[in-house]
């Protein structure tokens, strides 16, 4: 399992559009469980209502975690997205 | 070669593929299903159909207007399959063995539920985008189109006969004519196809079968009749008659900017009639030089719940500013007969042509005429407004709309919102008691305006939606042309104008009778305006003579 901390910068905070764009890049890695957790309150990546249904805003510190088969690939993917999107 | 005949109610010639007009009824109501395999089946389908529709209005908003607006509707794609928001559909129909319908509007409130309760704005607002894509899923489940025309292309739309709350919600750019089963001259299909200038063709009956969706259909106004795979003589025809509507269209096109005079000087206003805001753009694209009958039914037959004094206020405000200081005539709510509004209550009656309609309806309930009133008042300040009370049979009727006026003014006057004091009221002769008392009612108003549809229903006891009365219901009875100059005498007496805003006003043979009879002003279809301005143009007004008002 492989995991990150990230404290969101965008004004918005996790919104609809990056939440989708998450979801979709989520997806493409089916072998590997990709979750997204802030406070007690864990989701998976790909669900996207959910995710968004977590409120997270600027300044809010999430965790992403993977794990799974090509989770190396998927950590590394999901850092890339936060970094530029969020 | 199929030939069918009906009559034409709206000129015009042109061909396009026939597509049948179906029910829109979007109310969900929970059913067993017991093979719940088919349903899921079902959901699938129409959760693809959603996708599909999203991603096409995706691609077309990126090259329209951009990347961002495009996301949104990615977004919405991702929505319709969202792994929880499917489960809790899929789940509620295995539980409850209920139709995927259900399922899907109870989900999507569940999930805008979740939206709506949480703390931030933004998160909030996206619980419509939720409702939004339930309601996208529900439609195709359905078969509920939006904008009623589920067509790429511009078709002939095929109905038995369509109410005004049908017609409103049709997207008109896709339509080329009207074909239907039942409907009159009179009835709304037929008033719509002239205002936006398109042919229509009613009465067909039985012979127009709902399996010709989709067929190329020939369809003439005029003879009322409707062809498919025409013989080449018909062919010949029917494109002859296109090309001579190509070249009279050209011609009508150099009387814009003329003035609507007769050789010998006597001048006639041409306006128009129109029933939402959206006509305005055929008012003036026609150089039509007023709106003679704006029907404010339409705020009440789109709506759900009565419309809000501010609701119709912009609307009024849009038209009297859209037209630069040119009069608008906005004749008030005239709903009950042939045109319901559900959340009115109205009881069912006998007789609704001789029940509680019109100035009736709003004499017995003046909070909602007092709603419009206020709205016509404060749209008064943007532009030239007249008011205009329908189906009027007594001078006390006209007394007491004019005190509901006052009281309103003194309101807006306490409130400090501007309006004009001066603005015109007037009252449509459509009842033969109004012709009687014509005198009397001149003194209390500014104008009269004869709604030729009613006062022939009225006076010759015809029903004007009856599809099979023919030739007992003749606007041109001479009983109608006598009581139309009977009005007018009196209001020349009483020193005010009279016109006509029923569908006789675009009638051009009549032309010679309402110029003797002395009538000043002709509101008509935005589409009839020029070739009756070429008539009047053509017209000596001194040589007509009043007989057709003989028997």
């Amino acid at each position: 399992m492989k995991t990150f901390e990230y404290t969101i910068t965008d004004a918005l905070g996790i919104h609809a559009r990056p939440a989708g764009l998450l979801a979709k890049e989520a997806k493409a890695f089916a072998d590997t469980v990709i979750t997204v957790a802030k406070g007690g309150n864990a989701v998976k990546a790909s669900q996207l209502m959910k995710l968004m249904s977590l409120g997270v805003k600027q300044g809010d510190v999430v965790t992403v975690t993977a794990d799974g088969a090509n989770e190396d690939a998927a950590i590394a993917a999901m850092e890339a997205f936060f970094k530029a999107n969020l | 070669m199929i030939l069918m005949q009906g009559k034409g109610v709206s000129k015009g010639v042109v061909k396009g593929p026939l597509y049948f007009f179906r029910r829109q009824d979007t109310t969900v109501v929970k059913t067993t299903v017991n093979d719940q395999s088919a349903e899921q089946d079902r959901l699938q389908q129409a959760q693809d159909k959603a996708i599909a529709q999203l991603e096409a209005l995706a691609e077309r908003c990126r090259e329209d207007a951009g990347d961002e607006s495009a996301v949104l509707f990615e977004t919405h794609a991702m929505f319709v399959e969202d792994e929880d928001f499917v489960e809790c559909i899929q789940s509620t129909m295995e539980e409850e063995n209920c139709n995927a319908e259900y399922a899907v509007q109870t989900a999507g409130e569940q999930f805008a539920a979740m939206f709506a309760a949480m703390d931030d704005a933004y998160m909030q607002a996206r619980a419509a985008d939720i409702r939004d894509v339930a309601r996208r899923i529900l439609n195709n489940l359905m078969g509920v189109v939006e904008g009623g025309i589920d067509s790429d292309e511009p078709v002939i739309v095929a109905a038995d006969d369509l109410a005004p709350s049908e017609t409103i919600q049709l997207d008109k750019s896709k339509i080329l004519g009207f074909v239907t089963q039942g409907g009159s001259g009179n009835s709304h299909t037929a008033i719509l196809a002239r205002t936006m200038g398109i042919p229509a063709v009613c009465g067909l009956g039985d012979a127009l079968k709902a399996d010709y969706s989709g067929r190329l259909a020939y369809v003439d106004g005029e003879t009322g009749s409707v062809v498919l795979e025409p013989d080449e003589l018909t062919l010949a025809t029917m494109r002859e008659k296109y090309a001579r509507q190509q070249e009279m269209n050209a011609l009508y096109q150099t009387m814009k900017g003329q003035e609507d005079v007769t050789l010998d000087g006597k001048k006639v206003n041409v306006y128009c009639n129109i029933g939402s805001p959206e006509d305005v753009a055929a008012v003036l694209s026609n150089d039509g030089q007023g709106i003679g009958l704006f029907r404010s039914e339409f705020l009440y037959l789109a709506a759900d719940d009565y419309p809000s004094e501010d609701t119709q206020f912009e609307a009024y405000k849009s038209v009297a500013a859209a037209m630069d200081g040119k009069r608008v005539i906005i004749r008030t709510l005239d709903i009950g007969a042939d045109k319901q509004v559900a959340y009115f209550d109205m009881k069912k009656e006998e007789n609704p042509a001789l029940g509680v309609r019109a100035i009736r309806i709003c004499l017995n309930r003046p909070e909602v005429f007092r709603a419009q009133l206020r709205a016509l008042y404060r749209a008064s300040a943007y532009g030239k407004i007249a008011i205009m009370f329908p189906m009027i049979t007594s001078v006390w009727e006209v007394r007491e709309c004019k005190r509901a006026c006052q009281k309103v003014m003194a309101e807006l006057e306490k409130e400090g919102i501007p309006f004009n004091k001066d603005t015109e009221i007037g009252v449509m002769i459509e009842t033969p008691a109004s012709v009687f008392v014509a005198e009397e009612l001149a003194r209390e108003v500014d104008f009269f305006s004869v709604g030729t549809n009613d006062l022939t229903q009225y006076t010759l006891a015809c029903d004007r939606q009856a599809n099979d009365l023919g030739k007992f219901f003749d606007p041109h009875h001479p009983a109608v042309l006598r009581a139309l100059k009977m009005a007018a005498d009196a209001a020349h007496k009483a020193g005010i104008w009279i016109g006509i805003c029923g569908e006789l006003g675009a009638d051009v043979s009549m032309l010679p009778t309402f110029l003797a009879i002395g009538i000043d002003e002709l509101s008509v279809s935005p589409s009839a305006v020029l070739p009756l301005r070429a008539a009047i143009r053509k017209s000596i007004a001194k040589t007509c003579t009043l007989e057709a008002l003989e028997c």
